[in-house]
């Protein structure tokens, strides 16, 4: 958190000056590390199995949080008694498809409770991950059939838990992971003693998380620790995702994601049929998102306006329909197929930044035409003339026939605009000089783009141009650029009323038409006509929750799901921990901050059958988005991969499962074609050939791939080169030379790196044999003052199910002294470490480059160098 | 706390501002080098260059010069017993008792670990400047904060002050041949602003303020380190009776000064001047008498 996100890391600073213990677990000892009470080093890829270490700690030794954890989680549900778990399958859960490679999530439900059609039905390969979105997984109603509040029935939901993490113990997480049982337990211990009713411990992430095939599972694994500990809902817990750089929460939230629509609905598939086929489906019995028909046809009245009636289904069958995964990398691989003709890239650069990025430099030289908007010539825009390719003769400028245009951008400082974090609070930026020269803004650019297609499309009466010419597309501009209103468009995030003012909040939206909701998550951030983010109050103002400090979604909540911070009565947990509470004499929920629950439904609110949506959830379930009230321990429904978190090894881990017969996740998606080939894992012939794992992270210096740091000489040469991190015994075993040059060969590419010999890569024991790990910055490429080769280059796409995130964070390689062969040698050096290791298995022979390499490990390999 | 910081400001009367300065508490520094860029930033000081990987660590512009005025030092170090256990444990009891039923023996034993240090170091505005002191155009001076600044358009590039910094600080610019260092943003102190690279700094490790404030505020935090166990924390230049008398930007340590590659026990390279020109004083006194008697008795 220290190297990406050094300005928030303040805070952890700040609390650490509070008594706060601060536990840094990464492969290397980062900056991070450095200002950490303590840093837990494990082997890249293996965060399920030490998280899981965590849970088998709570279990076996009683620590849970009991009153939160019978009450509030669905630990007393009983699952249905055709589930299997991994004990039962070595590491699948029933229903596994080997065909497919794809989970029938039936028998993961609850006992007697029927599967809605939702996470069940199938059109092809499109399988949940296509519409999970909003869904965390629909029941058929909130209150499970079968409980057993005593948490002993074999079949429930804590009783299992237990058993599929019996056995995640120390030794054998130290033998996965690397990382000493003490050192588990230092962690464990720590978590449980921070935690309970007077004290609380959070969960702070990054990417290192998420860019696994496992990688939704990881944070499972966190949030079922979270819940067991009772740590969620309440201040001072939670779980909190560092995203990679400004407001990617915002662009999650209203999303630019191709399977969402604002405010986590999910988007409409091609089989959902018309608008009461998707609400069907989409509409939850229980808890508040059995109100997306406000929300859904608030939306569409944003955008269509008064086009947008009864009659025609409120422009519903405007919408696109999903026909698969049109996620980020299947679309490069269409680019590449010349199926994808054209493509618009704003402020993204993946000829760095994307796993194989030399696949996806090759897959935009196939394209008819290709829109970069950034602030300088990044690498996506001027691969055509040089890209590491024309100089191995891979691609050849002349026959590139993709027409690129390049659009100078505004910087965030050129535009008004709102920063929405971690914490979901939305912060709104105010311009603070004019963009120079021909330099605009992404709203500038869209606004003015749809401008001019409905100049164009004027008087056409095809039907299929319907959506563009009817949409509602009157922002205000202003200036001598013309400006769209940025403030306008939060306006229309907000939603209006049948008064034409701006709603209060998601609360007032209607399904008759009367409303329109841009993004009813963010329904209040223009409450009264006030651009609410943009408040400044110091904190020494108001409360310590500080409320009126910009604004968070939903409802101003700074905690989400805070009715968790008050017993099942409506007590404060302690006095300490007190955050809102039930107030009996009011007959209301109140607090120090905005109750994230029915304000007037008492704790003991028992629901009628017939209830609906918020009121069919009881008065002790702080879970309101869940379709039963409660915190998901064990998931029934809504992820591809198993309801619960298991370990499995990395695709291409040198390291066998110890902890299943399966050995990497079953369900991830590979895609083995030419240019994307996969070095064999464990247990495959030739896996000796890559013998080392490698990581890829970001450092403070720069910012992702570059775009925005190497061409200033500020930055640049504060880091000015490409490295590489080995551990002083790597440098040893290989003959690696601090501060010299050094080769990182995969399957796919071989790099070239400055060697940094360093202590804080430490090699690991796991499994009998000696983990070396690789770091490697990926912040270089062709263009800029600071020049390198690039580490996504290494990197093979690989996917997890559920968001078709790639796998960067774990990979295997070998590493060489010296420099790449330049030119065409390059490939063919790659070509020949795959053809040996295809048909080796018997290890290096004397003509492999590994065993040719003279060892000339040495003193130390450079560790004396060093001061 | 009562303090007994000079106000310098000897020919200001009446303008004479309260001593400023910075306190660089380098347990909170995180490297970020945010204090590096926004001091280039603020006072136009061009790139380093040329670029270069210099395998130190992450340190990649090595040291103060004419073209850095903020650097940040990294220093990693292997520490015995800095692994496991460094957690203070909220139940020692629990602990060893969740080890027993692990199969532990006893509570989580220590393991050799690492440390990496971060220093953000500047110009000291020592209280006994030598390069002022040895100026002869009255380029370098003390302002009315007590902090000491060359100002660009009288320097005629002499050098003399750049051997005389005990610290290696002030340099020259090679292609303009004037000397640059730190000058506490002269600029934004008169318009009531505290520093760039204090104000950049996102954990506090720089603070600016008035010297009485930052002294005693250092005190009570070595106070505070001392007390949780890091018994090496120190802090460097505080004291004015070192061989500077003490500084307008100190620091605290948590090793020895030498780790950090600075001078553990700074001298004004004036300091000793009166005493040298004394001795030679004598010396060519005798000189000049011994000729004086030489010739006195030669001519006889």
């Amino acid at each position: 958190m220290a190297e990406a996100h050094p300005v928030g890391f303040q805070w952890v600073m700040e609390a650490k000056a509070r008594g706060a213990q601060v536990i840094h677990v990464d492969p290397r000892f980062t900056r991070t590390s450095a200002l950490a009470n303590l840093h837990v080093p494990l082997r890249a890829g293996t965060d399920i199995a030490f998280l899981g270490g965590i849970v088998n700690y709570i279990l076996e030794h009683g620590h849970e949080f009991r009153d939160y954890v019978a009450n509030y989680t669905n630990a007393p549900v009983i699952i249905d008694e055709r589930f299997a778990d991994t004990e039962d399958l070595d590491g699948l859960f029933s229903g596994f498809d080997p065909e497919s490679n794809e989970y029938d999530p039936a028998t993961w439900t609850y006992q007697d409770m029927e599967v809605a059609s939702g996470a069940g039905s199938r059109e092809g390969k499109l399988g949940i991950a296509e519409h999970h979105g909003m869904l965390g997984g629909r029941l058929e109603h909130g209150n499970p059939p079968h409980t057993d509040p005593s948490l002993e029935h074999p079949r429930c939901v804590f009783q299992i838990l237990k058993r599929h993490f019996r056995r995640y113990t120390p030794e054998m997480v130290a033998k996965v992971c690397g990382t000493p049982p003490s050192l588990l337990v230092e962690v464990a211990e720590s978590l449980v003693a921070n935690s309970g009713r007077e004290r609380t411990s959070a969960f702070v992430y990054s990417v290192g998380w998420t860019q696994h095939t496992v990688g939704v599972q990881y944070i499972r694994t966190a949030a079922i620790i979270q819940l067991l500990l009772g740590n969620i809902g309440r201040p001072g817990g939670g779980i909190l995702a560092l995203r990679g750089h400004a407001t990617i929460q915002g662009s999650t939230d209203v999303p630019t994601l191709y399977n969402l629509l604002p405010g986590y609905l999910p988007m409409p598939k091609a089989s959902d049929g018309d608008l009461a086929g998707y609400l069907e489906e989409a509409k939850l019995p229980a808890g508040f998102w059995g109100y997306v028909d406000n929300y859904l046809i608030s939306l569409l009245k944003a955008w269509w306006g008064d086009v947008a009636t009864q009659e025609n289904d409120f422009c519903f069958d405007y919408l696109p329909r999903l026909t698969g995964d049109h996620s980020s990398y299947p679309t490069m691989l269409g680019m590449l197929d010349g199926k994808v003709k054209g493509f618009f890239l704003p402020g993204q650069n993946p000829a760095v930044g994307s796993s194989n990025s030399a696949l996806h430099r090759k897959a935009m030289a196939n394209l008819d035409w290709l829109v970069v908007r950034d602030m300088a010539e990044i690498e996506s825009a001027s691969f055509w003339k040089d890209a590491p390719e024309i100089e191995t003769g891979e691609l050849v400028t002349e026959r590139i026939r993709t027409e690129v245009f390049l659009l100078p951008a505004a910087s965030h400082v050129e535009k008004d605009g709102s920063f929405t974090n971690t914490q979901r609070l939305v912060q709104w930026h105010h311009k603070a000089v004019e963009p120079p020269g021909d330099c605009r803004s992404e709203l500038w650019f869209y606004y003015h783009l749809g401008r001019i297609i409905r100049e164009k499309l004027a008087g056409s009466t095809d039907p299929k141009d319907r959506p563009v010419l009817d949409l509602v597309w009157d922002y205000p501009t202003e200036g001598e650029i013309q400006e769209p209103s940025a403030e306008a468009v939060l306006r229309e995030c907000n939603g209006v009323g049948p008064d034409g003012r701006a709603v209060s909040g998601y609360l007032d939206l209607k399904a008759d038409g009367s409303t329109s909701c841009g993004c009813w998550i963010y329904s209040g951030c223009y409450a009264d006509e006030v651009n609410q983010t943009a408040r400044r109050k110091p904190h020494w103002e108001q409360s310590w929750v500080a409320p009126e400090w910009a604004w968070a979604w939903p409802y101003n909540r700074r905690i989400l799901y805070n009715r968790a911070s008050a017993d099942p009565e409506g007590k404060p947990w302690s006095e300490r921990k007190r955050y809102v509470w039930w107030d009996e004499e009011a007959g209301k929920w109140t607090g120090h901050d905005n109750p994230d629950f029915v304000a007037t439904m008492r704790p003991d609110y028992d629901p009628p059958e017939d209830a609906q949506a918020e009121k069919a959830l009881s008065g002790t379930t702080p879970f309101i988005m869940q379709a039963d009230g409660t915190g998901w321990l064990y998931v029934p429904n809504g992820l591809a991969d198993g309801p619960l978190p298991a370990h499995y090894e990395p695709h291409e881990s040198p390291f066998p499962n110890l902890l299943y017969g399966q050995q990497a996740n079953p369900t991830r998606q590979v895609f083995d074609r030419p240019g994307n080939r996969y070095s064999p894992a464990h247990g495959q012939p030739g896996a000796e050939a890559y013998p080392y794992v490698f990581t890829t992270y970001r450092l403070t210096e720069h910012h992702t791939a570059g775009g925005m740091s190497r061409g200033l000489p500020y930055l640049a040469e504060l880091q000015p080169e490409m490295f590489c991190e080995v551990s002083p015994e790597l440098a040893a075993e290989r003959g690696l030379e601090h501060g010299g040059w050094a080769t990182i060969v995969t399957a796919r590419a071989a790099i070239e790196a400055r060697v940094l010999v360093t202590a804080r890569i430490r090699p690991l024991e796991a499994g009998g044999r000696t983990v070396h790990q690789i770091g490697l910055p990926w912040h270089w490429g062709t263009n800029g003052l600071s020049r390198g080769d690039a580490a996504n280059d290494l990197l093979g796409i690989v996917l997890d199910r559920n968001v078709h995130i790639q796998e960067s964070k774990a990979g295997a390689c070998d590493i060489r002294p010296g420099r790449r062969p330049r030119g065409p040698e390059l490939p063919r050096m790659v070509e020949d470490y795959r053809r040996r290791a295809e048909r080796a298995g018997a290890g290096p022979d004397g003509s492999d480059g590994r065993a040719a390499e003279p060892q000339r490990g040495g003193p130390g390999g450079g560790k004396g160098e060093r001061a | 706390m009562s303090t007994t910081t000079r106000t310098f400001g000897g020919g200001y009367g009446d303008a004479a501002r309260p001593r400023v300065g910075f306190f660089t508490d380098t347990s909170v520094c995180i490297g970020c080098k945010a204090c590096e860029v926004a001091c280039k930033e603020w006072n136009l000081v061009p790139p380093d260059g040329p670029l270069g990987f210099t395998g130190n660590s992450y340190d990649n512009t090595m040291a103060l010069g004419a073209d850095t005025w903020r650097h940040v030092a990294f220093v990693e170090q292997e520490v015995p017993g800095a692994g496991a256990g460094a957690l203070q444990p909220a139940h020692p009891d629990l602990a060893a008792e969740a080890a027993a039923a692990a199969g532990l023996d006893g509570p989580p034993s220590a393991k050799d670990g690492m440390r990496w240090l971060m220093s953000s170091d500047v110009c000291k505005h020592c209280s006994s400047a030598a390069c002022l002191e040895v100026c002869p155009t009255g380029a370098l001076f003390r302002t009315e904060f007590g902090t000491v600044v060359v100002q660009g358009d009288v320097c005629n590039g002499c050098g003399y002050c750049v051997p005389a910094c005990p610290f290696g600080v002030i340099d020259r610019r090679e292609d303009d041949g004037r000397v640059f260092k730190c000058t506490l943003c002269y600029d934004r102190l008169s318009d009531g602003m505290e520093p760039a690279c204090a104000h950049a700094c996102p954990t506090d490790s720089i603070q600016f303020g008035d010297l009485d404030q930052l002294r005693a505020a250092a005190d009570q935090r070595l106070a505070t380190l001392h007390a949780d166990g890091v018994s090496d924390a120190r802090l460097y230049l505080r004291d004015e009776a070192d061989g500077i008398g003490g500084a307008g930007a100190f620091f605290l340590l948590l090793d020895e000064p030498e780790v950090y590659g600075l001078p553990p026990d700074p001298v004004s390279t004036t300091r000793d001047l009166p005493r040298l020109w004394r001795a030679a004083g004598l010396a060519a006194g005798a000189l000049v008498a011994g000729l004086a008697v030489a010739f006195a008795g030669g001519r006889r």
